[in-house]
């Protein structure tokens, strides 16, 4: 694009899309983190003043990133980051907030004794005088919040207010601070349909201003929905930038979640013998389960499922659409709403985590440092976490912590728990051994049920490769297991059936033999009817 | 720029190394003030260690100050082992006075083991039952225990003083001389005093003798036992402890009663070992409870150890009133207490995390998608 000086000053919404500089570029930005992880690898792309620009892509794919570097929250390792057309060096969110770069998190950043107005102008002076009357501030909060149409009483305190509000908030803060352009990190997330159609609104009219709005998303409906253009981000990777009106969903999905060695996953479906001819029986039902999420939205609405025995059930979908959720409830971590889940034909007590285990449900959770373990217990005592209760030595009230150390260095062995001693503290060990210590506990019991979350995350190609076949041979040995995973590699590699999650809903159920990664990628996005 | 990060590697002779050096820290800024204000700080050490241990008297009167500190500490030691902030063992403490002087004044016919054994179940259910206020409220309404506890023990104290000087309740002497001249309590017969354990010049009380098997019962529930397991971890990860099925709520209460009847029976011992009539004054003056928050943190929360800190801590308070005057104000034992208490957990503090100079490797907002790869 040429860039031209005299653009900067007279920049109006139609002399953007035409001949001026990009409000703002990112120019193969390269930024890595310690343990050689790459997450963004020459990233490029640029947003017009007056437009809506999606960030597409899955998670991990690198969006959060970008925006910490436009954001001032890194520094990028290389390239670098253009306000209008001219280079500059952010080296704290102060600065990108002096150059009109502003963020909305998904986690907002509110103090919640505090009201409207004096979030807004937390931390904020304007050029001379410490002064702040909140008769102004609420006057000129008004006065934007109407302007956009987004109602909220300046006076309120925030934990009066719905998350949606809340959010609303953050975004007045950014627009009183005088944003020119606002990164909205999904900002759906969080909201009712009608709250997202509100939200919509004002954006539209953010850009009618002539701002700019990066909205990062990885739900395709909203991004045809609001944005202009989109740039396409995959594995750290920009992939491209294109006009809304001159793509579509499929093409959209192929960019986001497509794979160049698609042909070379090996698929368990086809790679193993068939099963046998009866049909098994199945061990975990579910029956139309809702369940309400941390902050009172539905994360699940009327989820069937069936698993049966010695099947691999992948659930593939991009976080944040209700698996954490899915995995809890079964696990008895979370009540349902509504719905009945069923084990081996009976069903479960609803919250009962000790009903889940009594029944033969494992769970290899996904935080598996804050849930799975203790850490600061030892191996031997996280072994029998939830043994200790029901097994032969630990039936008084006494631990036998000797029998329990001599079981642990059995099951040490036996999962290649690489540690010096059962009584070696579970946190000094690497994250691979944290996983196998989870492993061997919940498959040791020879449970009907496994449920693992993203159980291969973060962990190393050798300890990926062991959590793999051990799932593997749970279901080899008859039980029924449901793999959570964001990796869709893993999924198909993996399972029998994968579902697809969307918005709290199962979207699709397919053979593993048929999936295409075009087929989940829209599915996951929400694109396919 | 200099940040503090969380070490994950507690080397073993760091957990003995750390709180002698920190000890020999807190001598010498002690040493400072000392000498800051006029005293040769040796010769000051030198005075209390004698005035605590070798004087004559001088140790049975440090186990006197020593006795409810072990049971405070203990009381405080097993709570915050779970993460329950207990901070109401004064009030605790005070209950129990009132529930074991109740119960001696009511029973005071009975023979002397049986009627010792009642007053130390009278102290420690007025203290469970004073502690499971806040435990109840903690488990099933989600109240802050801090504040809850911390209030109780004006509630306490008050009801204390009720008792004794703005009612004529049974435990007030109404009928002595000296009790129309100024309010009192009841004294107990001779046959509810606590035997001590005579070992030549020194006396060691009943109480410490019941603390220290305590102590010794508490490590092993802590240790050895399913219930003990589960505090622990529940005190470790809570999110743990739900996943593995483990009911928080009732633990939570238990831990709290167990709490409050250690405190209780603290308030037992004082009247028992010691005062044989509930006093107020003195009770609410002397601030066991508290103090007991410092004991259990000396000792890192440990049973065993709380019963070396509390003589520790009884030996500092006792030579503290034994020098007290005009040379030796009663401020700077609590000075030195604190001082002792700062560096004790400084010392600790810094041995979980480590002091870095130089950039961060990553900001704290790293708890982004991103950051979940390795």
């Amino acid at each position: 694009m040429d860039i031209r000086a005299d653009g900067l000053t007279a920049a109006s919404a139609e002399a953007a899309a035409t001949g001026s500089p990009p409000a703002v570029a990112a120019v193969g930005v390269t930024k890595r983190f310690a343990g050689g992880v790459v997450a963004n690898d020459r990233v490029s792309f640029e947003a017009r003043r007056g437009e809506v620009h999606a960030l597409l892509g899955e998670n991990g794919a690198g969006k959060t990133t970008l925006c910490n570097i436009l954001t001032g929250m890194y520094r990028p390792d290389e390239g670098e980051v253009r306000v209008d057309g001219k280079p500059i060096r952010l080296h704290s969110p102060h600065e990108a907030q002096a150059a009109g770069i502003f963020m909305v998190h998904q986690h907002l950043s509110l103090v919640d004794s505090l009201t409207v107005a004096e979030n807004i102008v937390l931390g904020w002076s304007r050029q001379g005088g410490l002064g702040f009357s909140s008769r102004t501030v609420e006057a000129e909060i008004d006065e934007i919040a109407s302007r956009y149409q987004m109602a909220v009483d300046p006076r309120a305190r925030i934990w009066q207010l719905s998350l949606g509000e809340r959010q609303r908030v953050d975004i007045l803060k950014a627009l009183y601070r005088g944003a020119s352009i606002l990164i909205l990190d999904e900002p759906t997330t969080v909201l009712t349909p009608s709250e997202i159609e509100q939200l919509f609104s004002s954006v539209r009219e953010m850009v009618a201003g002539g701002r700019t709005v990066i909205f990062i998303s990885h739900k395709l409906p909203e991004v045809f929905a609001i944005a202009n253009r989109t740039t396409i981000l995959r594995r750290g990777r920009s992939m491209s930038t294109l006009e809304i009106g001159e793509t579509d969903a499929r093409q959209l999905a192929r960019l986001m979640v497509g794979h160049e060695m698609a042909l070379d996953v090996p698929r368990r479906a086809s790679t193993e013998a068939a099963a046998p001819a009866a049909e098994p029986r199945p061990v975990l039902e579910l029956d139309a389960v809702s369940v309400q999420g941390d902050f009172g939205t539905q994360a699940l609405r009327e989820v069937s499922l069936t698993v049966r025995a010695g099947e691999v059930l992948g659930i593939a979908g991009v976080s944040g659409n209700g698996q954490r959720e899915l995995a809890e409830v079964i696990a008895g971590l979370r009540p349902a709403t509504g719905g009945a889940i069923r084990v081996d034909g009976e069903k479960l007590v609803s919250g009962d985590a000790r009903d889940a285990i009594r029944r033969g449900v494992a769970y290899i959770p996904e935080d598996r440092m804050g849930t799975g373990v203790s850490p600061n217990l030892s191996v031997a005592e996280n072994l029998i976490l939830k043994s200790y209760r029901h097994d032969s030595p630990h039936a008084g009230p006494v631990l036998l912590m000797r029998q329990a150390e001599a079981q642990a260095t059995a099951l040490m062995a036996r999962f290649d728990i690489r540690a010096p001693g059962p009584r070696t503290l579970v946190r000094q060990l690497s994250g691979g051994n944290v996983q196998k210590v989870v492993l061997a506990r919940e498959l040791s019991s020879d449970p009907r049920l496994v449920v693992a979350a993203s159980p291969t995350r973060g962990l190393d190609v050798g300890a990926t490769e062991y959590v793999r076949s051990v799932l593997l041979d749970a279901a080899r040995r008859g039980a029924g297991v449901l793999l959570i995973s964001e990796d869709l590699d893993e999924i198909i590699e993996l399972s029998n059936r994968i579902a697809v999650l969307y918005g709290g809903r199962v979207v699709g159920v397919m053979d593993s033999a048929d999936a295409t990664y075009e087929h989940l990628g829209m599915l996951m996005a929400g694109a396919a009817s | 720029m200099i940040s503090i990060e969380r070490s994950l590697v507690t080397p073993r002779w760091q957990r003995i190394a750390l709180p002698i050096a920190s000890l020999a820290i807190a001598a010498i800024l002690a040493g400072i003030v000392l000498a800051a204000s006029g005293h040769d700080p040796l010769a000051t050490y030198q005075q209390i260690y004698e005035a605590s241990f070798t004087s004559t008297g001088a140790l049975t009167a440090t186990f006197i100050y020593a006795t409810p500190l072990l049971f405070t500490g203990l009381c405080v030691a097993l709570a915050f082992r779970m993460r329950v902030w207990n901070i109401g063992g004064e009030g605790q403490l005070y209950m129990g006075a009132v529930g074991a002087a109740g119960v001696g004044l009511a029973l005071g016919g009975w023979p002397q083991p049986l009627l010792i054994a009642m007053m130390m179940v009278g102290g420690a259910v007025a203290g469970t039952l004073w502690a499971m206020i806040p435990g109840l409220l903690r488990a099933y309404l989600h109240t802050n225990e801090i504040l809850t506890s911390l209030m109780l023990n004006y509630v306490a104290g008050l009801l204390m003083y009720y008792l004794i000087y703005d009612s004529a309740s049974f435990w007030r002497d109404t009928t002595s001389a000296s009790a129309l001249v100024f309010p009192q309590g009841k004294y107990l017969l001779p046959a509810a005093d606590w035997p001590g354990i005579v070992i030549g010049s020194f006396t060691l009380p009943f109480g410490f003798a019941a603390g220290i098997v305590l102590a010794v019962l508490l490590l092993a529930l802590i240790r050895f036992t399913r219930f003990g397991f589960e505090m622990r971890v529940m005190g470790d990860s809570p999110a743990a402890a739900t996943y593995a099925g483990m009911s928080t709520r009732r633990k939570i209460v238990t831990v709290m009663a167990l709490s409050g009847g250690l405190a209780g029976l603290g308030g037992a011992s004082q009247i028992g070992d010691f005062g044989h009539v509930l006093d107020p004054r003195g009770l609410q003056q002397a601030g066991y409870g508290y103090t007991g928050i410092v004991v259990a943190a000396l000792a890192l929360y440990n049973p065993l150890a709380v019963v070396i800190v509390s003589i520790l801590i009884g030996a500092l308070t006792n030579a503290g009133f034994a020098l007290q005057g005009p040379l030796f104000p009663i401020g700077l034992v609590g000075t030195m207490e604190g001082i002792i208490l700062f560096s004790v957990l400084g010392g600790e503090f810094l041995g979980r995390y480590r002091i870095r100079f130089g950039r961060a490797p990553a900001p704290a907002i790293a708890a982004d998608e991103e950051s979940g790869i390795p």
